[in-house]
């Protein structure tokens, strides 16, 4: 018999809900410890100036909630379907088309803007993400394809709209013919809520989509049906819920959270279009989703901890010479660790053999 | 290491199988606490207890899926611990639990193969599959694909399997669930089989009068512990509920029916067509069911029972709008939501999974089907208080035993959670109520209540339709009766004018061959 069993609990641990996340973190720290070491690095002053070094002044924090802003706003929606079994792996995709629309009609009323034109930015943007989104959810409801590879494979698709884009009719007339548009005239840019950062109006937006996806999901009778149709779906049949109202709520929903995300990229930090606008937003959100446990709050929190995965990376890139890359692995591990830790919610570790046969 | 031989005589066998102090804790509850069990060669012992007094916790012990605590089990005398399944099997343990577990798509001789832990080659082992089967009277073709068979058939398999392997004991989880009362005799003739050739067989079953007919010896489980162990065909059925339940058991009290009243929901010419090719699809199905009676489907599962629930839920919907009418209005094309606006209520056979959702609390589950007709929701956000308050109106009325409102669902037992699905329902004040196998894995004392429920609502103006295989319990509660067979729906009798037997012969497909009294033949399939 092994020395180490798993044994199924009687009832899922509450405890183990909290503590797995936490559990993860520090499993990819000691992780990274492993890792730094093995390369070379002084692993403490590696992992400091991954984790602690980038939040130490001002403009470091105002870039925390910079990057932590987009996340936010993908991870709410994407984890609204979750819960209701609407695996929309699309968000990348439906961040780029938001910024392609909404985007897109400031440079269309480049010189004729006005005060209405941000808000009419955000309805574009979140159009935008939502018709992208609209298509998973049409080939799932009607031909029952995967909205996982379908919602996926679009996320190419809008990256290579994008490089058309700003390669052809989004190109800056007076650019020298590099790949990206003008940049955005005042009233097509989010305003600065924290003067000396990048902090823009987007993060007000984020924490309204906190507040708002806590009252769909705890308070709402559509919240309701979105949790009993995740949980049992013949239960939800039974009920007379209809689901194919929910798939198309919540991919449409997902998908203009997504799309106001990236609008507000364009709009805010970047001011322009360019052929990066995300550094994989979308697909971080999924990890931020699941990291907070697929409620708004520890959304909140997760997307400031992959935030600062982000700016960490950046630093060591430059503090320490270490390749992009090596933010993916951090990210990577963590989801890993999470994924592998949460089988303790259902499960306890028993150490020692079993009694043996007689 | 036999060291309790020295208690017995040494002219006399050791018993097949003593426990001792049997003891196992789960978080939250001791479902078994110093359980004594003695089971002789060659007797057919029952195992009683309502749900949750501990008994599939103590067979699964036997079988090796659990282990106990403490105590001790001798096997023929030696102490014995049984690590798994295939230990047991090794030992001499066969079980034949109350869900099968057979591959579809797979022969007779497949699936059995796959659970002999040497099952040698196939032509040789359908052979022997063959010889066992005709030796005990248990009809099996090992060539046929599992899906071609009756419920019943599939039965026979999971035992074949288990006579493969010479078993000394022999376990039965609730054999007769599933069968025709015609089935079940059958069955009953090779269990006797078995034990005169000296194998034990240790019997769990609700059927109190089944195990006055075939066990000599039981043990009666109350709350995890042996409260008592008697001869069943010393006592009567009543005397054996209450010694399960601890308490008097009463029954209800059928009044006879008043004048039936307009038509609640009439079917009319129900045929289905389904994509799944193990779906029975229904042929052509009339009746009606009338204000203030019961009407009773009996049928062995899988003859359009799942098809016929599914067509008046509204789970699934209809071609024909007409086929289905309730209240009046044609419901054929409206989904469950717009026919529980007419009226109807609901009990799906499936407790767990879809009359509930397991993790989910009491309140919510309250919710889960009462928003439609309860003032439970308001401008699109749940009004929790008053959801809390439905739960707990719900648990006071039918007396649900439950750690309140915010218990999970799959927290409660069996019956407990069934009386709280009807109780459910029924508060709803439905002018309708659809009900599939409501005391299916019931205990006597909850299936006695459920039943009180259910007559008091016919008679206060409802109409009733109730789905089960359980012929005892549609005696008890139904104004007529009709069959289920092969999608097909026999027409209905008065209760009172015909019998188990003529229903039993009906439900295993002889339309039409027992004449009636007055002459008329059953309509034939």
């Amino acid at each position: 018999m092994s020395f180490i069993r798993l044994e199924p609990r009687g009832q899922a641990s509450k405890t183990m809900v909290y503590v797995t996340p936490l559990l993860a973190v520090a499993l990819t720290l000691l992780s990274g410890f492993i890792l730094f070491l093995a390369m070379g690095f002084d692993p403490l002053k590696a992992l400091y100036s991954f984790f602690v070094a980038p939040v130490t002044s001002v403009r470091g924090v105002g870039e925390l909630v910079v990057k932590a802003t987009p996340l936010v706003l993908c991870a709410v929606g994407l984890a609204i379907g979750f819960r209701a079994n609407v695996w929309n792996i699309g968000a990348e995709g439906q961040l780029t088309l938001g910024a392609i629309t909404g985007g897109g009609l400031a440079l269309a009323f480049y010189g004729e803007g006005g005060w209405w034109l941000l808000p009419m930015m955000v309805i574009g943007g979140a159009i935008g993400g939502a018709v992208w989104a609209a298509v998973p959810a049409f080939l799932r409801l009607r031909f029952n394809a995967s909205e996982i590879l379908t919602s996926l494979m679009l996320n190419y698709v809008a990256l290579l709209l994008l490089n058309y884009l700003v390669h052809g009719p989004f190109r800056d007339p007076d650019g020298f013919a590099f790949p990206e548009s003008r940049l955005f005239e005042a009233d097509a840019t989010l305003p600065i809520l924290w003067a000396g950062t990048r902090v823009h109006l987007g993060a007000l937006v984020a924490l309204l989509a906190v507040a708002g996806g806590w009252l769909l999901i705890a308070r709402t009778f559509i919240g309701f049906q979105i949790k009993v149709i995740g949980l049992t779906p013949a239960a939800a049949g039974y009920a007379g819920f209809d689901q194919k109202r929910i798939v198309w709520l919540t991919l449409l929903l997902s998908g203009a959270l997504a799309g106001i995300a990236g609008m507000g990229e364009v709009a805010g930090p970047i001011g322009q279009i360019t052929a990066s606008i995300s550094p994989g937003y979308g697909y971080t959100a999924i990890i931020v989703a699941f990291l907070g446990r697929l409620h708004p709050v520890g959304i909140l929190l997760a997307a400031l901890l992959m935030a600062l995965s982000f700016i960490g990376g950046e630093a060591a890139q430059i503090a320490m010479g270490l390749p992009k890359a090596i933010t993916g692995v951090f990210q990577g591990m963590l989801l890993f660790f999470l994924l592998a830790s949460d089988v303790l919610i259902r499960y306890r570790v028993r150490f020692g053999a079993r009694r043996a046969a007689a | 290491m036999p060291s309790h031989a020295e208690t017995y005589p040494p002219d006399a066998p050791p018993p097949r199988l003593e426990l001792r102090g049997i003891t196992k804790r789960f978080p939250g509850c001791l479902a078994n606490d110093h359980v004594d069990l003695v089971l002789q060669p060659g007797e057919i012992h029952a195992l009683l207890g309502e749900n949750g007094a501990g008994k599939s916790t103590l067979v699964k012990m036997i079988y090796g899926v659990l282990h106990p605590d403490s105590g001790t089990m001798l096997w023929q005398g030696a102490e014995t611990i049984v690590p798994d399944p295939a230990g047991a099997r090794r030992l001499g343990i066969g079980m034949v639990f109350q869900h099968f577990s057979l591959f579809d798509t797979l022969t007779v001789t497949e699936n059995i193969a796959l659970g002999l832990d040497n099952a040698g080659p196939m032509d040789q082992l359908a052979g022997r599959i063959r010889e066992v089967s005709e030796r005990y009277g248990l009809a099996l073709d090992p060539g046929r694909h599992v899906f071609h068979l009756s419920v019943g058939e599939r039965q026979r398999v999971e035992i074949v399997r288990c006579l493969l392997q010479d078993p000394k004991l022999l376990i039965m989880d609730e054999p007769t669930s599933v069968l025709t009362p015609q089935e079940a005799a059958k069955l009953f003739e090779t269990l006797r089989v078995l034990a005169a050739e000296g194998c034990t067989i240790l019997y769990i079953s609700h059927k109190l009068e089944e195990i006055r007919a075939l066990c000599s010896r039981a043990t009666v489980l109350r709350a995890g512990k042996v409260v008592g162990a008697t001869d069943p065909r010393q006592e009567t059925a009543r005397s054996l509920a209450e010694m399960m339940m601890g308490a008097e058991l009463s029954t209800p009290e059928r009044p006879p029916q008043g004048v039936a009243g307009v038509a609640r929901l009439t079917v009319r010419h129900l045929s289905t067509t389904s994509d799944n090719p193990f779906a029975t699809n229904l042929k052509d199905v009339n009746f009606e069911v009338r204000a203030g009676e019961i009407l009773g489907i009996a049928g062995v599962a899988g003859n359009g029972q799942a098809e016929l629930m599914a067509a008046l839920s509204g789970e699934v919907l209809l071609a024909d709008a007409d086929a289905v009418v309730i209240e009046g209005t044609s419901a054929g094309h409206l989904g469950p939501r717009a026919r529980r606006t007419l009226g109807l209520a609901f009990v799906p056979e499936e407790r767990l999974g879809r009359g509930a959702v397991p993790e989910l609390s009491l309140s919510e589950n309250a919710l889960l089907s009462g928003y439609a007709r309860e003032p439970l929701v308001r401008g699109g956000m749940v009004h929790f208080a008053r959801a809390r308050a439905y739960a707990e109106t719900i648990i006071r009325g039918f007396n649900v035993v439950a750690h309140g409102h915010r218990a999970e669902a799959r927290s409660l037992s069996g019956g407990n959670l069934q009386k709280f699905i009807i109780g459910r329902e029924i508060l709803q004040k439905p002018k309708l109520l659809v009900v599939g196998q409501p005391t299916w894995g019931v205990d006597a004392g909850a299936a006695a209540a459920i039943h009180k429920a259910l007559i008091d609502l016919a008679r206060s103006g409802a109409a009733v339709l109730v789905i089960s295989q359980d012929l005892d319990e549609l005696f008890v509660l139904s104004d007529r009766i009709s069959v289920l067979f092969h999608g097909r729906l026999s027409d209905s009798r008065p209760t009172h004018e015909t019998t188990v037997e003529r229903i039993g012969l009906l439900m295993g497909g002889l339309f039409g061959t027992p004449p009636d009294e007055d002459g008329e033949i059953t309509r034939a399939v």
